[in-house]
């Protein structure tokens, strides 16, 4: 805790060197516009909101730099970055194609923290021993062919643990959420008959189960309903202690959920050194690696017609990933981008541009 | 009015007459113009609605109505189960709040003792200034424990031989989404009909019982028949409340595209649908299948009204008295 306040100190002084920097590399026409930026907006993904309010607020007390963020939900975050109503958007699901050709290519997916979703489960005969699952059994449970608690393929996983003979209910998210399109991009992965039957989305034909609003509604009727199985956001289980699952990876591991399991999943990514960044982490196989995790990403305009807003934003981007904004992820339960994935954006982050030319620094 | 009176002034109407009518013209424009906000409100929200599912009506015509599928991952769209998922809560919830709220208010206007009426009567409205999350919570947290453990067991071990009464019992379901429902509705028929029976003249009730009758003749031949038309004011606007309560009704009802004979599996409603996936969608087809169930929506509940004022007026030209409200 004392060793973050010091970090945070660091790097409050170094911002007005940053400005500065940025200010005298962009030639005397434009020195005073990049300060003359009162604030920047933005807005989409509800699920980094907490972390992003910190962030902007963080960023306001050590620069005077106010951003206002509207947590509206990745979709309308996408449109309204769209549209060019905000200087940023921000989402859980990276643009399509499509979407990116709809802004002539002129977006970058910057990744700010990352997210994971637990399976929890309400099986009261299990007491402390934890669950584990792995993706098959998983995507076969909520396809609704495991339809009983003490289904072989389940045992297998599970040798020694008492299961009930209970029928399984599923529990999904009703709301279109990034939560359910982490879980179901990674039921994608590992199930083709998840992928041709179902696929990946916020919004989805369940093929059995019922709905519950938010994080909050399936906890609840995970809580009420013995023998039911939903997927909350990591977050959310850590804090209301939740019992959930291991997950095998990839490579076969058990993996408890954890920030640190989660981050460890982003390590593992081969990047490409002219990566988008839009690039998913689920089924990652490192060692250690949690299955069900990814990013999520802030859009930014690679090449900003406003100078002062490019510059704005590109100085905003290199404190967010700083260790002393990465800490505050980690504080409030997001888990921090992982040091090699840290130094890919921060040379992405240098080759902004503003109006045509690279912005000064 | 005004222009009559003038009219009839013929050559110099005193000047305070004069002024009088400026001032009531210019009332009567400030009314007209609050009354044609209405119906401008009215044609925005249409057009707005037909232009945002564009799209939708484009690709799924109206086979979009009959058609089950709701699939935003292959973009194809039907509202079928969500049409009759709404209009069967909110028959649900009718069948059982209004005859509990004609009862209450049938008591209240003429069996309660004089020191009931006034403060059970504001407790009732009270009921209606509840915001429909806390009614959502409460079910969640309260009444759904409630139906799963109890109600919907007994229901089912006495109703059990019937479609309706079978398949596992999870808590959220039609069932529980429609007694949200009555309970939500509940104030509104009930307070509206109270003030009904209030309005029906003691001359007629006097008259009834004068004759012979006893109350329970009074009530059932006088006094409701009188109130008819004001009684189904109230349940219309019930039935409005019902059709286009969106937050209670998705914590309760399990979000199911389905449709299902048993109420205790999980459905899903219009409103609920909107709201669960307006948030987060992303591609254009989902946004515009999203505006064509409002605009179903809309549809279903001009049709659901026009049918109620039709029957109004059956009921009123059939020569019952009271027939205004």
């Amino acid at each position: 805790m004392r060793q973050h306040a010091r970090a945070r100190r660091g790097w409050v002084t170094s911002i007005p060197l940053a400005i500065a920097i940025a200010a005298s590399g962009c030639g005397s026409g434009e020195a005073g516009s990049a300060a003359a930026v009162s604030g920047l907006t933005g807005a989409g993904a509800t699920f980094p909101n907490p972390i992003y309010t910190r962030w902007f607020d963080e960023y306001y007390r050590a620069t005077g730099l106010q951003i206002n963020y509207q947590s509206i939900g990745s979709g309308g975050g996408i449109r309204q970055f769209t549209e060019g109503t905000v200087d940023f958007g921000a989402t859980d699901e990276p643009m399509q194609d499509e979407e990116m050709a709809a802004v002539g290519g002129n977006v970058l997916h910057i990744p700010t923290v990352i997210g994971a979703v637990v399976l929890t489960y309400n099986l009261p005969s299990l007491g402390e021993t934890p669950l584990t699952l792995d993706g098959q059994t998983i995507a076969d449970m909520f396809l609704g062919r495991v339809t009983r608690w003490n289904d072989r393929r389940i045992s297998a996983l599970n040798p020694g643990v008492g299961l009930p003979d209970a029928e399984v209910v599923l529990v999904y998210r009703s709301d279109g959420s990034g939560t359910s399109f982490i879980f179901t991009d990674y039921l994608s992965k590992v199930s083709p008959d998840w992928k041709n039957e179902v696929g990946a989305g916020k919004s989805l034909q369940w093929p059995a189960g019922i709905g519950a609003k938010g994080n909050e509604g399936v906890t609840q009727q995970v809580k009420q309903l013995e023998g039911s199985i939903g997927y909350v956001e990591l977050i959310y289980a850590l804090s209301n202690r939740l019992a959930y699952a291991a997950v095998r990876n990839k490579s076969g591991e058990a993996v408890v959920p954890s920030l640190a399991s989660a981050s460890a999943a982003a390590a593992g990514v081969d990047w490409a050194a002219d990566t988008d960044f839009r690039v998913s982490i689920t089924d990652a196989s490192g060692p250690g690696a949690y299955p069900i995790a990814s990013f999520t990403w802030l859009l930014i305009k690679q090449d900003n017609p406003d100078p002062a807003k490019g510059a704005a934003i590109k100085q905003f981007l290199e404190w967010m990933v700083s260790p002393a904004a990465q800490n505050i992820a980690s504080e409030l339960g997001y888990a921090p981008l992982p040091v090699p994935v840290v130094d890919l954006v921060s040379q992405r982050i240098a080759g902004l541009q503003a109006a045509g030319s690279a912005i000064g620094g | 009015m005004a222009e009559s009176l003038t009219g009839e002034a013929l050559v110099s109407p005193p000047r305070s007459l004069v002024r009088a009518s400026y001032g009531d013209r210019i009332f009567k424009g400030l009314l007209t113009l609050a009354a044609l906000a209405i119906p401008l409100l009215l044609g925005f929200l249409f057009i707005e609605l037909v232009s945002g599912s564009r799209l939708a009506i484009a690709r799924f015509g109206f086979g979009f109505i009959t058609r089950s599928t709701w699939n935003p991952v292959t973009e194809e769209f039907g509202a079928f189960p969500l049409i009759v998922g709404t209009l069967l809560s909110s028959f649900l919830a009718l069948l059982m709040a209004v005859p509990l709220s004609l009862g209450v208010a049938i008591y209240l206007t003429e069996f309660a003792p004089m020191l009931v009426r006034k403060p059970a009567a504001f407790l009732i409205e009270l009921l209606a200034a509840i915001p429909s999350v806390v009614y959502g919570l409460w079910g969640i947290f309260v009444l759904i424990p409630i139906l799963r453990q109890t109600v919907f067991p007994f229901l089912q071990s006495l109703l059990g031989f019937l479609p309706f009464f079978q398949g596992t019992i999870y808590g959220p379901s039609m069932l529980s989404a429609s007694i949200i429902l009555a309970i939500m509705v509940m104030p509104y028929i009930m307070s509206v009909s109270r003030e009904v029976l209030l309005a029906v003249p003691s001359s007629q009730r006097e008259a009834a019982l004068a004759l012979g009758a006893t109350r329970w003749e009074a009530v059932t031949s006088a006094i409701v028949p009188y109130a008819r038309s004001g009684i189904i004011g109230a349940i219309i606007l019930g039935l409005g409340r019902a059709l286009g309560e969106t937050m209670a009704v998705t914590m309760l009802i399990g979000n199911r595209h389905a449709i299902s004979a048993s109420l205790f599996a999980p459905s899903y409603t219009m409103a609920a649908a909107i709201a669960n996936e307006f948030a987060e969608a992303v591609a254009d087809i989902h946004l515009s299948a999203l505006a064509y169930v409002a605009l179903v929506l809309f549809g279903v509940t001009v049709l659901v009204n026009a049918g109620a004022r039709v029957l109004i007026w059956r009921v009123t030209k059939r020569g019952v008295p009271g027939g205004h409200l």
